[in-house]
């Protein structure tokens, strides 16, 4: 396996406007590899259609050596790829014990059964309680997603895209609206969460990005400007241009 | 293994609960047993066989609605048609003397519901809400219009009509008195509320409140929404093709009014007025939207319109139906606040229904110039008789409506205090209300 994620060409176009411009990318297995841009740079969309939501104009996506560009959502998520989402995508009414045990049925096997107790599945249950413990929630188990701090939310929204064991990780902002001291519990969190399992990460925090990943794109009107370990992208004159002296100006 | 898992996970229902629930059911068993003994006349056994009727109607309803955010305005279909299998099925079997039972024929309504669900679902379930209740729509009618047109199957206007007692008896049951109808009902009931309840606590039943809550995440956790609701259709379907089979037992008529629209709206009807968020709301719906329609129909000549009124303001104060409101008491209960927000209750009642009888004898007044006007101006309403002509009646029903709601406000904000004091103290407790 050469890539786990590899972007060859990819365009999206709504209507007449380009949004992703031949974009080339490629995440090696087991690298925390941040996305960072301007707002409106494509970060999202580019989220959008590695994960399936979106399908690209041209161009193809591949997992694993495998494309997976014009899969639906859930045949990509099947295929060990799993994404969290930059606005708080939880099941409301759901306590966080179901939201979590939602995301981890699919993959423990279950898939529509209807002639099994899902109280009685030890697998499941133990698979549960293991991401509970790890997101730290343990304590809220019992409360309706929907009512929980926004600090919690976030770790739940991590907590159901890391439940599923996929190895494949796209987090779209996941620290955004955080305080200082919760932005540092939450990278502890994905730190661990994502050992041994390879990252996307979309992230406007500086200190987050430079402190996690291995390497950075920088994603500027659609196109990549430039790939490269954190300090090749510190040391980019396009990159300070574009977008590092923008943010510290 | 097992201990350690619930030492640390508490949350399961322990055993202490299961107990609870078995017991629960046990009683239920046995009231429903014993409940001819008590009113044994034949149109009281009549009316529990349709309230049982109503509330397997309803939960396969729910099944859609509050278990997977599906909102039908079709849901007759499925019903009607396992109504209509069920009457050709006494049929077929009364003729051929085949060795089956009456108390299999619903099985065969639900396996047609099931294979008409399992046709005509694929399509509209792709979507849920606007798109999906539009086509249960669409098909509703077609299949409504067809009841008219395929006289052969569906018997036109007058219906198919068939004799449930010419059928293979098992305990010597002739199925003829309405209490052995009854007691059909009745273990049909509980089978399927059981098997109901069974489903949402399987990884299906979850998936679908899933769908329900948010259909976008659930295919980033692997499933295909479209799946989920498909196979709650059906089940759905199956459930409802049950309840239509004994109406047609209990009336041995199927007729084209089973797909009807007025059909399709009152489950609606019965399943919002009873709470969509719970499992027991359609039940609690069907009981009174049954009792409710039989008792108001007696009462007076436009019972529809009360109903209306009834949904109306359940959908505006009530969202969570008959059950909800009922269930906001739970904290209260809980933490020993109840007994801050009863007094207010009691005295809101007073001005409230001042209120109300204003309103029902304005109504009524009104609907006598209205539809009645050459009849004679005596009218009687809900066992009361009164002048519609009467100016001493008019005066006073504009005095309790308008100086009931004058009153009934300060009421309510007196209650609406009460309630925020109550539940202020139970969050003290640490309960959430």
């Amino acid at each position: 396996m050469s890539s786990a994620i590899e972007l060859r060409a990819v365009e999206k176009r709504f209507g007449n406007t380009s949004v992703i411009r031949n974009v080339n990318l490629t995440v090696a297995p087991g690298e925390r590899h941040a996305l960072i841009g301007p707002n409106g740079a494509g970060k999202s969309t580019l989220f959008n259609l590695i994960s399936g939501y979106m399908k690209p104009t041209a161009g193809s996506i591949l997992l694993r050596d495998q494309v997976i560009s014009g899969l639906p959502p859930y045949q990509i998520n099947r295929r060990g790829l799993s994404r969290s989402f930059q606005v708080t995508n939880v099941f409301a009414s759901m306590s966080v014990w179901e939201n979590l045990r939602c995301a981890v049925l699919w993959a423990t096997g279950y898939r529509y059964a209807f002639w099994k107790n899902i109280d009685n599945l030890p697998d499941v249950r133990q698979r549960t309680t293991r991401v509970l413990e790890n997101i730290g929630l343990t304590a809220r188990r019992g409360v309706p997603a929907g009512l929980l701090t926004y600090a919690e939310q976030r770790a739940l929204e991590i907590g159901i895209t890391i439940a599923g064991g996929a190895d494949v990780i796209l987090l779209d902002e996941p620290t955004a609206g955080m305080s200082h001291a919760e932005t540092e519990r939450a990278v502890a969190l994905i730190r661990r969460l994502t050992e041994d399992r390879t990252l996307l990460i979309v992230e406007h925090d500086m200190s987050v990005v430079f402190g996690l990943a291995d390497r950075i794109s920088v994603l500027v009107y659609g196109q990549i400007i430039a790939s490269g370990s954190p300090e090749e992208i510190r040391g980019n004159p396009k990159v300070k241009e574009a977008y590092l002296g923008e943010e510290a100006a | 293994m097992r201990e350690t898992i619930s030492s640390t996970v508490p949350l399961y229902p322990a055993a202490a609960d299961k107990l609870k629930f078995r017991g629960l059911l046990f009683a239920v068993a046995i009231a429903l047993l014993i409940l001819p003994k008590l009113f044994s006349s034949g149109g009281s056994l009549t009316t529990f066989s349709l309230v049982g009727i109503s509330i397997i109607f309803s939960m396969s309803y729910n099944m859609l609605l509050g278990q997977t955010g599906m909102l039908s305005f079709g849901h007759a279909v499925y019903y009607g048609i396992g109504g209509f299998l069920a009457i050709h099925a006494i049929n077929i079997i009364g003729t051929n003397k085949l060795p089956i039972p009456l108390p299999v024929v619903p099985l065969i309504g639900g396996l047609t519901g099931l294979l008409f669900a399992v046709v005509l679902g694929w399509v509209s379930t792709r979507r849920s809400g606007t798109a999906f209740a539009m086509i249960s729509l669409g098909v509703a009618e077609l299949v409504a219009s067809s009841a008219l047109i395929l006289r052969t199957f569906f018997g036109g206007e007058s219906g198919i009509s068939a004799n449930r007692t010419r059928l293979f008896r098992v305990f010597d049951w002739s199925f003829g008195p309405q209490v052995q109808i009854y007691y059909l009902v009745a273990a049909w009931m509980l089978i399927a509320v059981i098997a109901m309840y069974a489903l949402t606590r399987t990884p299906l039943g979850r998936m679908c409140n899933a769908v329900r809550d948010n259909p976008e995440r659930v295919q980033f956790v692997g499933y295909d929404p479209h799946v989920v609701r498909y196979l709650a259709f059906c089940f759905s379907g199956f459930f409802a093709g049950i309840a239509g089979a004994l109406a047609a037992i209990c009336f041995e008529i199927a007729n084209s009014a089973y797909l009807g629209a007025v059909q399709s709206g009152t489950v609606l009807f019965a399943t919002y007025i009873g709470g969509v968020g719970f499992f027991i709301g359609p039940i609690v719906g069907a009981v009174f939207v049954t009792l409710l329609s039989l008792g108001l129909s007696d009462l007076t000549a436009v019972w529809q319109l009360y109903f209306g009124l009834i949904f109306i303001a359940v959908v505006m104060f009530a969202p969570g139906g008959i059950t909800g409101l009922l269930m906001m008491h739970r904290p209260l209960l809980e933490a020993g606040t109840l007994g801050r927000v009863l007094p207010s209750y009691f005295i809101a009642f007073v001005p409230t229904a001042a209120m109300l009888t204003g309103f029902i004898v304005a109504i009524e007044v009104t609907v006598h110039y209205a539809v009645n006007s050459g009849d004679d101006s005596r009218i009687k309403a809900f066992g009361v008789s009164f002048d519609a002509a009467s100016r001493y009646v008019w005066a006073m029903s504009a005095v309790l409506l308008i100086g009931g709601f004058l009153v009934a406000r300060r009421t309510w904000t007196r209650v609406r205090h009460a309630w925020d004091d109550a539940t202020g103290a139970a969050r003290e407790q640490g309960i959430p209300a």
